[in-house]
């Protein structure tokens, strides 16, 4: 239906411009049924005009795309394309109607991507005024870049809100507590702009009990709650919300550091809440009610997503599979048992009746024994996570040959590099490898995984875009040899543990295993380096990694050079997050112009200064530049800098630590 | 651990070697990075204490803070597994109230709570006083408590040893009025 009012529309609209005289410009891509569009309009003084040309930095715009030439008004199958087509192109001018709102908004409803929607945003006044009021969902990627009244000042009807506060590095200890990131200012101002808001994913915030009970009590419609990597709370918080939240649908409770004062929160669900979709409690330690649990899965029909914490054992899973076959999602307890009062064969039939199940993790303590249990239910597995199970090379083998659909394999590094060949040899469609370390902090005979396994995977699963590797020792020439495998990267996290580590082989610096890995790769969006690295990686990453959004760094680079090289390159660069490189003044100002257009930039234990910061903070007044005061260094250096774009200005809840210049 | 360096004010733990201080990777700016971070990162993380509680560890290479870059909650789980697996060690979170992070220390090593006490005295530098049942911990501003299995706090001293052992799963040194309050109620 939308289709043709489209084409009507679409139809009588003429167009002209000429590119050099057009100074805002944007798109908006919409897929509708099997009809991708893409619209264009610029802004040129008073007038409106639609243009045609495709932007290069488009690149949510999916591959094929159907192009409306108005007065030829015939479509043309086109790949991106980098320039502009004359063709396209009418000579005259002439001005032409807008889309009617009735037309835009339900259009604009469809883009989900927050991306296209601050493009669309761009356009004109009409298109951001449509957009604003057709946005349900907002994401904020720095709590701190915007103040919670700015928010529900421009967009009147959220119904969904994800919120993202503390520098990455706090997952590392970087960050002192008491930092900010507070959730109550945003849930205090949400309440009276949104009060039938839904759903609320909180990532790397402080969350308090007061919080938890305030967001309980003062929205009515809230159906799904996200907390990943938060603190400050305890399960008094989730009892609030269990007990209050009638209408809840998610409850997912991941890796925070919360307050563990017993597992009584669960049977604080009230006998009629029978919404729940999503409830995962994996990182929980208490005890939980099993016969309250085991209700709430009964009267849960539409429960989907299900993650039980360790203290529940196979006993207890079994009678919960049995309750819900229809699972997607499952996080297993612990995976083992001393005595077996039920058969295994009882376990495994269980398994094979879960027909949906896409996802499986937990598994704790797991062994040979209990294992094969799953088999049955590996086949249609798109996502194994054995990141908390420590597997030997056999047994990731024998359980991988039943999994033949895996697109998403986490492991522990126990599995070693023979478990890595099965992987290669095994999942063909993977995607996705993330390999922990099973003891990071074992410095002396450890095993875990090395440069071998790492290409025995590449060799095996060609579509491997997305690498996350803890290892002890790496060479230039393995990962050379990977990212010819697998030219795809799109996340490229290399970890070797031991600090300054070359490579192990010639000795030499890793440089040239990054040079490889940006050069071969063209869709790199994120890189994490490690290992013994001069200037030249940077320089590498600067010249060729165009598509890099996010880049870490620890413990490398010889010289301010380093850091010169990639504020000079990498255009797309948002986050930059780096510690313990000696970089300093020199080479924090040479990226001046570049961190309006990047996220934030976190820089701890460098060479700065506080006079190298303070001359940053007054050239760029849009710019926080936070820097942490030690108690150990001397005043004149800035030991801890984070610094973020923002239309809020300077942060009022900063603690005494923290000084913004 | 060494009762010599136990005056001296350092901010490192009793028994470790100054020479563990050395940083072992090419970068020169970064030696102070590599000394055991006991000041403001240390945010009172359990696995924060932990690693900086591996009296086992090898002293061949200092610990960095942060790395490798595993997050807390996965370390916690290694932590975890560590323990049942190797079933050495009962290690609970002591905490006291004023100190700027927490300590860790294994009941197994301990034959009962006399010795606890005397390790608890030390390792706080401060006295603990005389346990009567009748009134608690006599004789000093601090009284230990712990937290049980359902999460109560509890005096130190009112159960049998092994009963104590088996429940204890966390203790906090209560200090001052507090104190007190725990004492004369028991």
């Amino acid at each position: 239906m939308l289709t043709f009012i489209n084409y009507r529309y679409v139809v009588k609209c003429k167009v002209s411009y000429s590119i050099e005289t057009c100074n805002v410009t944007c798109f908006a891509s919409l897929s509708l049924s099997s009809v991708s569009w893409l619209l264009f309009s610029g802004f040129r003084e008073r007038n409106t005009y639609f243009h045609y040309w495709l932007l290069s930095s488009c690149k949510s715009i999916s591959s094929i795309h159907h192009i409306m030439d108005l007065n030829q008004k015939r479509t043309r199958m086109v790949d991106r394309v980098d320039s502009v087509d004359p063709d396209l192109v009418s000579p005259e001018s002439t001005p032409m109607c807008p889309f009617p709102d009735e037309v835009l908004e339900p259009v604009l409803s469809l883009i989900n991507s927050h991306k296209d929607r601050s493009s669309v945003s761009l356009v004109c006044k009409d298109w951001y005024n449509a957009e604003r009021w057709s946005r349900r969902h907002v994401f904020i990627g720095n709590c701190y870049s915007v103040s919670p009244e700015i928010v529900v000042g421009r967009f009147p009807k959220i119904r969904s809100v994800t919120l993202k506060g503390k520098p990455r590095f706090s997952d590392f200890n970087l960050v002192p507590e008491d930092w900010g990131a507070d959730v109550y200012p945003w849930l205090s101002v949400l309440a009276k702009a949104y009060p039938f808001l839904e759903e609320l994913r909180l990532k790397r915030m402080a969350v308090s009990d007061e919080s938890l009970e305030f967001l309980a009590m003062n929205f009515p419609e809230f159906k799904a709650l996200s907390l990943l990597s938060c603190d400050g709370f305890s399960t008094d918080g989730l009892k609030a919300i269990a007990t209050h939240c009638r209408n809840l649908a998610e409850l997912d409770i991941q890796e925070n550091g919360i307050d563990d004062l017993g597992g009584d929160w669960l049977s604080c669900f009230p006998e009629t809440l029978t919404t729940l979709q999503v409830l995962n409690f994996a990182s929980l330690n208490s005890e939980v009610n099993f016969n309250d649990l085991e209700k709430l899965v009964t009267r849960c029909k539409s429960l989907r997503v299900l993650k039980v914490n360790r203290t529940i054992n196979l006993d207890q899973l079994q009678k919960l599979l049995l309750r819900a076959p229809q699972l997607t999602e499952l996080g297993t307890g612990t995976f083992t048992q001393d005595l077996v009062t039920r058969p295994v064969a009882d376990l495994e039939a269980t398994f094979g009746s879960c027909k949906n199940l896409l996802t499986i993790s937990g598994l704790w303590d797991t062994n040979s024994l209990y294992l094969p249990v799953i088999y049955p239910a590996c086949a249609s597995l798109t996502f194994l996570n054995l990141s908390c199970a420590a597997l030997r090379s056999f047994e990731l083998a024998m359980l991988l040959i039943h999994c033949k659909s895996l697109r998403r394999l986490w492991v522990l590094d126990t599995v070693g590099d023979m478990g890595l060949e099965a992987v290669g040899s095994w999942c063909p469609l993977l995607e996705e490898l993330r390999v922990f370390p099973a003891d990071p902090f074992e410095q002396e005979n450890v095993a875990g995984v090395t440069e071998s396994g790492f290409v025995a995977v590449s060799r095996g699963c060609p579509k491997l875009h997305y690498v996350l590797y803890f290892c002890h020792q790496m060479t230039n020439a393995a990962v050379a040899t990977v990212v010819q495998n697998c030219p795809g990267f799109t996340h490229f996290r290399l970890c070797i543990m031991n600090l300054g580590q070359p490579d192990y082989v010639t000795n030499e610096p890793m440089d040239e295993a990054f040079g490889a890995v940006v050069r071969t790769c063209p869709n790199l969006q994120r890189l994490a380096v490690s290992g013994l690295l001069t200037d030249l990686t940077f320089e590498y990453i600067g010249k060729y990694a165009k598509n890099l959004e996010i880049l870490s760094v620890a413990f490398a680079g010889s010289s301010d050079l380093g850091l010169k090289y990639v504020l000079g390159g990498c255009p797309r660069l948002r986050k930059l997050e780096i510690r313990d490189c000696p970089f300093g003044n020199a080479a924090l100002l040479s990226g001046l112009t570049k961190y309006e257009s990047m996220r934030s930039l976190w820089m701890s234990a460098c060479n700065l200064t506080m006079n190298g910061c303070r001359v940053l903070a007054k050239e760029m007044p849009r710019l926080n530049v936070e820097v942490m005061k030690d108690e150990d260094s001397e005043d004149s250096q800035a030991h801890k800098v984070y610094i973020y774009r923002t239309v809020a200005g300077p942060r009022r809840d900063a603690p005494p630590f923290v000084l913004t210049l | 651990m060494n009762m010599e360096d136990g005056l001296n004010l350092t901010l490192g733990l009793p028994g470790r070697d100054e020479s563990d201080k050395e940083s072992c990777f090419k970068n020169n700016n970064n030696n102070k990075r590599s000394q055991l971070e006991m000041n403001d990162e240390s945010n009172g993380s359990s696995d924060h204490a932990k690693e900086v509680d591996m009296e086992n560890a090898p002293a061949t290479k200092s610990q960095v803070v942060g790395w490798p870059p595993v997050r807390n909650y996965r370390r916690n789980n290694i932590q975890a597994k560590k323990a049942s697996e190797t079933e050495s060690g009962m290690y609970v979170k002591v905490s006291m109230d004023g100190a700027p992070y927490l300590r860790k220390i294994d009941l197994k090593v301990y034959k009962g709570y006399p010795e606890l006490l005397k390790a608890l005295e030390n390792m706080f530098k401060l006295t603990i006083g005389v346990y009567s049942e009748r009134d608690g911990y006599k004789g000093s501003e601090f009284a230990p408590t712990y937290q049980d299995k359902d999460g109560d706090w509890m005096l130190v001293g009112d159960v049998p040893w092994e009963m104590f052992m088996l429940s204890c799963k966390r203790m906090r040194i209560m200090k001052g009025s507090e104190a007190k309050g725990l004492g004369y109620n028991v």
